[in-house]
């Protein structure tokens, strides 16, 4: 399968819901066809050979398919939640260790994601991803090596210089609108 | 559910969040982390923004790697022979608080209730919790008014309240607040004078005490 050309513009989000809402597996094949070889890549850096990382890639595809109806796009953009899941995957298969997770937020029709907010975050997720192609050589590879390699929690240099403030408050917004629908 | 705790004053570190943001934390911190964050909105958006970060990491083309010819196929077999992801429903009236988050409550197989304490010393019970071993995490009880054991220590400590509250240099700590000291701190935390104070606490070295406990009694306590 050959890795397809760059899709800025796509819309993955709305792909998500009609995963979620239709068991739409066209949806679901664009979205594979670009997520698939970019979490096998992660995978792969991460240290697993390429055998594992085919089969890790393939689970960490299907429980998007499983979870999109957790997915929200109000908190994180497609390719974040896409992260996480791989990430996880990671920790599981690679380290072999339990992750914790946070406890989850409970959230239901009353609390459907509000469009407004979506669409800020998916744009200062966009503009996080061009601040982070204009960094410096060497503070990018950094960052890769936290994300990607293993560097130990007291290496990481947690001073990023990217513009993270206006992504935290989208999130912390939704986060409170949530809190109020739940009552 | 737990129930949010609004007035947190200490929070997590940068370096945390973006450890546990790229996994590479050992277990036992990853569970402080994760409790302190079901209690705490502000760290779960800090947390998401570093999150974005991996986010974007992914997202760049440039070294994407070829999956196999079938992939696709094997993977939406995969899916219809997993069993459905059952649809919680959640109670729309929280039910009796928990003192214990989620996260912890997996550790400790139920809430308070189900710790099962050992006696250390100077009425202070503890819980060792099982992790991988490149850090340790454990449940603390302190006897409101009694102190901590002083202690110095070579790594990372996190120390974050559940129950009651404690007292030192930094200031007052209270449920959700989260102590991070390094080896420069040596702290004397001694719990506010009333009501228990029950903390998780881990190190990712192991502690150092002064006084109170001799370096023998430290082995077999395990601390
Ligand atoms: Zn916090």
């Amino acid at each position: 399968m050959n890795v397809v050309v760059e899709a800025e513009e796509q819309d993955w989000a709305a792909l998500v819901r009609r995963v979620d809402r239709d068991k739409d597996k066209a949806a679901f094949a664009a979205l594979f066809r670009h997520f698939a070889p970019r979490v096998k890549a992660f995978l792969m850096k991460s240290g697993a050979g390429e055998a594992l990382a085919e089969e890790c890639t393939q689970e960490v595809m299907a429980t998007l398919w499983q979870k999109a109806h957790m997915f929200d796009p109000s908190r994180a953009s497609v390719s974040t939640w896409i992260y996480t899941i791989a990430r996880n995957r990671k920790i599981d298969a690679l380290r072999r260790q339990r992750r914790p997770e946070p406890e989850d937020l409970p959230w239901g029709p009353e609390a459907e994601p509000d469009q407004a907010e979506v669409m800020t975050l998916q744009q200062e997720s966009e503009k996080l991803a061009k601040a982070m192609k204009k960094l410096p050589e060497k503070q990018r590879k950094l960052i890769e090596k936290a994300y990607f390699g293993d560097l130990s929690h007291s290496e990481i240099a947690a001073e990023t210089g990217l513009p993270l403030g206006t992504i935290k408050s989208r999130i912390r917004l939704a986060l409170e609108r949530l809190r109020h629908a739940m009552g | 559910m737990t129930g949010m705790t609004n007035e947190i004053k200490h929070h997590l570190t940068d370096a945390l969040l973006m450890g546990y943001a790229s996994g590479n934390l050992p277990e036992a911190f990853d569970l402080v982390v994760a409790t302190h964050i079901s209690l705490c909105d502000e760290c779960r958006a800090r947390l998401g923004s570093f999150e974005a970060v991996g986010g974007a990491l992914i997202d760049e083309a440039a070294d994407a790697v070829d999956v196999n010819d079938d992939a696709l196929e094997s993977t939406l077999r995969l899916i219809e022979g997993a069993p459905k992801d059952p649809i919680r429903i959640r109670d729309t009236a929280p039910e009796a608080e928990t003192v214990f988050p989620e996260p912890l409550r997996d550790y400790v197989g139920g809430d308070l209730d189900a710790v099962r304490w050992r006696s250390i010393a100077g009425g202070v019970k503890q819980a060792v919790l099982p992790t991988s071993r490149d850090a340790t995490v454990r449940l603390l009880a302190i006897p409101g008014g009694a102190a901590m054991p002083d202690h110095g220590h070579h790594g990372t400590e996190l120390t974050l309240v559940l129950k009651g509250a404690f007292r030192d240099d930094d200031g007052l700590f209270a449920r959700g607040d989260v102590e991070v000291a390094n080896e420069d701190l040596h702290h004397t935390p001694i719990a506010e004078p009333g009501e228990v104070c029950i903390c998780l606490a881990a190190t990712d070295a192991p502690l150092r005490f002064k006084g109170i406990l001799p370096r023998i009694a430290q082995r077999f306590i395990g601390i």
